[in-house]
């Protein structure tokens, strides 16, 4: 029986969904879905749930679009974030959230999510990191990790993996935050913080594929991928307890960066205002 | 009277998509279009529009159909290099059936090509750039009072029929001045996307009414949550991987703009009644060609001009009803011979068709027109 979050959130006649097993997809759209529940019922700002659009690209993550059940979008390979960016700007009354992957944002679409970045236009980013080009079949992306294995990395990845929240808070993004499948909680009121957030915000969440990316590495099976983030992903003031030596293999659940640089429609609409106004006068 | 003013083409591009309606516009610099993006980033803040340059032409081409969804009439501008750039793109916003506008001004290709040289060469790559079996209507303008007025026509049947328009310009047209009437706004048809039609939420969006070729478009937050994706979908807009549903799908779409032909195609024809010759043209190429008749009418050759506006869907049975009073057809593009594999297939082989093309970026003059209908007429008799 669905519970009554899946119930009221997602489109029941399109599950069960197409993720594998194991799947850390899955947690992730829920934690989409009780953020968006979350700011809906909050009683003294709710954002209005049919104001709401969800846009994503291809890839495994993108399906996620399909299942939540808001104004959903479902683009092209790498392009959501500029499909998001028209929307915003056509109607900035929208919420605007992108679902994407690691390979959808930062590889194809990675022009789109440094420029999107840049601008600093209102919309949350979530990606769902999985290390892997799963849809496809387990070929090696932009986040794999340097020596791991995949399909068409045989002998291992030579390449230098991205930190995406790091990509996107170099180029400017005005909030940048990390979450995982396992720290649900932190994950949910991360999204939760990008969605109010008045600007371009980027939660890069870890997600587990058990399927390619595991079973390839020997990561073992789903429960012992998340065991490894319930052990690895530890909160700001813990991580910066830590000493170098510590903080191997460890990363920060919470968030990363955060300014207060002017965001993108509202600046345009004072552009408009005075645009106008010069034409009422004349 | 609407007033007399001097204007450039792509200038007259932009007033025209403001006249019908267009209030956001995502592009990137390319000449010959640049002009296009400047005056939409002056000109749309003035009306409560958006301009945003974008980080490439894939984003432009994305971001205008995000704006379209969004329900706002929406355009990009391009030349050769970035139309190809565009067209994934395109073909999304053919299979999910949301109205844009995508302008090419054409310069000479391929590749970086003469970048800022006239061409014709992007003919095919208008009707066939992007993947798969899909519909494609492309209008060209022949001036700068034409380009007003047409480019207000690619929106409307944008809006009509759900599906994107290309606006067929060339270098020629796009930075030729001249003075223009702008047309009183009551003198001309504003078209606007369908709405309703489907209330019932997400489960119905992509259901045709009965008597209608495409389903209503409700912008995003209007208040039905539904969903649109690239992928082959059921009138429920989720993907289908149904043979018979697929099938039906891309036949409507095809047949909805090959079923109204009659509707879609323009052609304009200048001394044709009694013409033995028709000299076909389009866009840019138009003006030297109507000129060369002129000059043929004057040496006593019966030639007349035959030139589709609408360049796609192919008039080809406008092309047709001429043939049998037809010696002979002169093709004249600015390219290797592009629209002159249409008129073949449209003549099948009952009139002979003679050929001048151009693809070292300068034009062709009316005197090689006539030259070429001089030798024809001669041969002829």
């Amino acid at each position: 029986m669905p519970s009554e979050l899946i119930r009221q959130y997602m489109r029941i006649d399109h599950l069960p969904h197409i993720w594998c097993a194991g799947c850390g997809n899955g947690v992730l759209t829920r934690d989409v879905a009780v953020a968006i529940d979350e700011l809906c019922h909050d009683p003294e700002h709710p954002i209005a749930r049919e104001k709401v659009v969800i846009v994503s690209g291809i890839g495994c993550s993108s399906r996620a679009a399909g299942y939540l059940d808001f104004n959903s979008i479902h683009t092209t390979h790498g392009r959501a974030i500029a499909f998001a960016t028209g929307i915003k700007l056509a109607n900035p009354g929208l919420t605007v959230i992108v679902v994407t992957g690691d390979g959808d944002c930062s590889a194809i679409g990675g022009n789109h999510l440094i420029h999107a970045a840049r601008r600093n236009v209102d919309m949350t980013v979530v990606v769902y990191n999985n290390n892997i080009y799963g849809m496809t079949g387990g070929q090696y992306s932009p986040t794999t990790p340097r020596g791991d294995l995949a399909t068409t990395a045989p002998y291992g990845v030579i390449d230098r993996p991205f930190d995406i929240a790091g990509l996107a808070a170099g180029a400017g993004a005005s909030l940048t935050a990390r979450g995982d499948t396992y720290h649900v909680r932190e994950t949910i009121d991360l999204i939760k913080k990008g969605i109010r957030h008045k600007g371009f915000s980027l939660i890069d969440c870890y997600s587990v594929c058990p399927t390619y990316y595991g079973r390839k590495n020997r990561k073992g099976d789903a429960v012992e991928m998340l065991t490894r983030q319930k052990e690895n992903g530890v909160r700001p003031e813990a991580y910066s307890a830590l000493s170098e030596e510590d903080r191997v293999g460890k990363y920060v659940i919470g968030t990363l960066t955060h300014s207060n640089y002017p965001e993108f429609t509202a600046e345009y609409q004072k552009m408009i205002d005075k645009a106008m106004a010069g034409r009422a006068e004349a | 009277m609407g007033k007399t003013v001097l204007m450039q083409g792509n200038e007259a591009c932009v007033e025209g998509a403001i006249a019908a309606g267009m209030r956001f516009y995502a592009g990137y610099p390319i000449t010959p279009s640049t002009e296009i993006a400047e005056g939409c980033a002056a000109r749309l803040p003035q009306v409560g529009g958006h301009f945003i340059q974008m980080e490439d032409e894939l984003g432009s081409m994305a971001a205008v159909i995000g704006a379209s969804a969004a329900g706002v009439k929406s355009m990009t501008a391009t030349s050769g290099p970035g139309f190809s750039l565009m067209q994934e793109n395109i073909g999304y916003a053919c299979l999910a059936e949301i109205p844009c506008v995508i302008v090419d001004v054409q310069r000479s290709g391929p590749s970086t090509g003469l970048a800022t040289a006239p061409s014709q060469g992007d003919y095919q790559q208008a009707r066939w750039g992007t993947h798969g079996d899909h519909p494609m209507i492309a209008i060209s303008p022949a001036s700068v009072a034409e380009t007003y007025r047409l480019s207000i026509r690619c929106f409307n049947l944008s809006e009509k029929y759900r599906t994107p328009v290309i606006f067929l310009m060339d270098e020629i047209v796009g930075h030729m001045r001249e003075g223009i009437e702008i047309p009183e706004p009551d003198s001309y048809p504003v078209w606007n996307r369908r709405v309703a039609g489907n209330d019932g939420a997400y489960k119905f969006v992509y259901r045709v009414p009965e008597g209608q070729w495409v389903p209503g478009l409700k912008p995003f937050g209007a208040g039905e949550r539904y969903n649109m994706t690239g992928l082959v979908h059921d009138y429920s807009g989720f993907p289908t991987n149904s043979n018979e549903v697929a099938q039906q799908e891309i036949t409507r779409l095809m047949e909805k703009v090959l079923k109204n032909k009659d509707d879609i195609v323009q052609i304009q024809e200048y001394a044709m009644d009694d013409a033995e010759y028709a000299v076909v043209a389009y866009g840019g190429t138009t003006r030297a060609a109507m000129e060369a008749v002129r000059s043929a009418r004057e040496a006593g050759i019966r030639a007349g001009l035959w030139r589709p506006v609408t360049v796609w869907p192919y008039p080809d049975e406008r092309l047709q009803e001429r043939l049998p009073q037809l010696k002979g057809i002169l093709m004249v593009e600015h390219n290797y011979g592009q629209m002159l594999r249409e008129v073949q297939r449209a003549a099948a082989g009952s009139v002979p068709i003679d050929f001048i093309g151009r693809i070292n970026g300068t034009v062709i003059p009316p005197e090689e027109i006539l030259k070429k209908l001089r030798e024809v007429s001669r041969h002829a008799k």
